[in-house]
């Protein structure tokens, strides 16, 4: 393999993260919707957008302030759904922590579901990569994704239509997750700990604050960690 | 009508605790060395958190209020049936995304 620039893993995350525009762009259009809907100017719905930069939790929290919800109480409910990021920090430690408090404070600020995910696959696959080729991969997935994020928030802000409901684009989030995810599954402990994980959150989806997933994903990393320390295990006795 | 004080509020804290959240580990613990048991755990957390997040989706779509619904159904095990076996993710985006269009096409959603 030729050696690779950090140009290059840049381009490379580019190209990676370019699928997600078909998520970002319905999402975010929804957003500004949905959110000068409910009375927001056009300040405070990009505001949102630029600050918190996670769909989910804006979501969650535009809602609860409609419903006329304690502001404390939306807030830790947004605060809550986005509990997943801090497992996607400890997960990026290993491969980003020797880089420089600037970079790592900017690369956090941009650490939504689809730059993790494309990170961590690559990461991976390329255990030779410098930190600056992690970087430079990192904020090329970031490139099409987050920018496109604030745009179309305030499209829809100051347009106020949405993709028609027909196109079906509520899809494009499950579908461009399955087709990250399903490649991922490399060894036994790794199908094991995505089946788990499934199950946890089906189960226990109806537990508030989004609760349902962190078991999920606590309950997944446990499977996938014992059972590679059995299969190992099992491997070694067989060598021995 | 949201009060402006309390939108305000839960728009900055929301920005500082969502931030706070995602450099809690890349920036407290740096480049400083990982124990064994935790480093493996973390291997998984790609795998353990990203279905979980996708599964209520596909079993109960926001789009049919919830309800199973049979294309995006077969869509979604299409694009993992296809990311599993070509090791492509385009390709079974691609794939995912045809399947899903046929399916509405079929049952006269489109």
């Amino acid at each position: 393999m030729p050696r690779q620039t950090s140009k290059s893993t840049y381009w490379q995350g580019v190209r990676d993260g370019a699928p997600f525009v078909l998520v970002i762009v319905p999402f975010s259009l929804l957003f500004g919707v949905v959110a000068t809907e409910a009375g927001l100017n056009v300040l405070e719905t990009l505001s949102f957008s630029v600050l918190v930069i996670a769909g989910a939790a804006q979501f969650t929290a535009l809602q609860l302030l409609s419903d006329g919800a304690p502001t404390a109480i939306a807030l830790i409910s947004a605060l809550a759904v986005n509990l997943r990021m801090a497992m996607y920090s400890a997960s990026l430690t290993p491969y980003i922590g020797g880089a420089t408090l600037g970079q790592r404070a900017l690369a956090a600020y941009f650490t939504v579901d689809q730059s993790y995910a494309c990170a961590i696959v690559a990461y991976e696959q390329n255990p030779s990569w410098s930190i600056a080729q992690r970087l430079a991969y990192f904020f090329g997935v970031v490139t099409p994704i987050c920018p496109l994020w604030y745009v179309f928030t305030l499209v829809g802000a100051l347009v106020g239509t949405s993709i028609p409901e027909e196109l079906a684009l509520d899809f494009a989030l499950p579908i461009t997750f399955l087709a990250m995810i399903a490649p991922m599954l490399r060894t036994p402990a790794h199908l094991a700990a995505a089946l788990v994980s499934v199950i946890f959150a089906l189960v226990f989806a109806v537990l508030p604050y989004n609760l349902g997933l962190l078991l999920a994903g606590v309950a997944g990393m446990m499977t996938g960690a014992q059972l590679e320390v059995i299969l190992e295990r099992r491997k070694e006795a067989r060598m021995s | 009508m949201i009060d402006k004080t309390s939108l305000w509020t839960v728009i900055i804290l929301l920005g500082l605790g969502s931030f706070g959240l995602r450099f809690v580990f890349t920036g407290l613990i740096g480049d400083r060395p990982l124990p064994p048991w935790l480093l493996r755990h973390l291997r998984y957390t790609a795998v353990a958190v990203l279905p979980g997040l996708v599964a209520p989706l596909v079993v109960w779509p926001a789009a049919t209020n919830g309800a199973l619904d049979a294309p995006r159904m077969t869509a979604a095990l299409v694009t993992l049936a296809a990311g599993y076996f070509l090791r492509n993710v385009i390709v079974a985006i691609l794939l995912g995304a045809i399947t899903l269009y046929v399916g509405l096409a079929l049952i006269g959603q489109i």
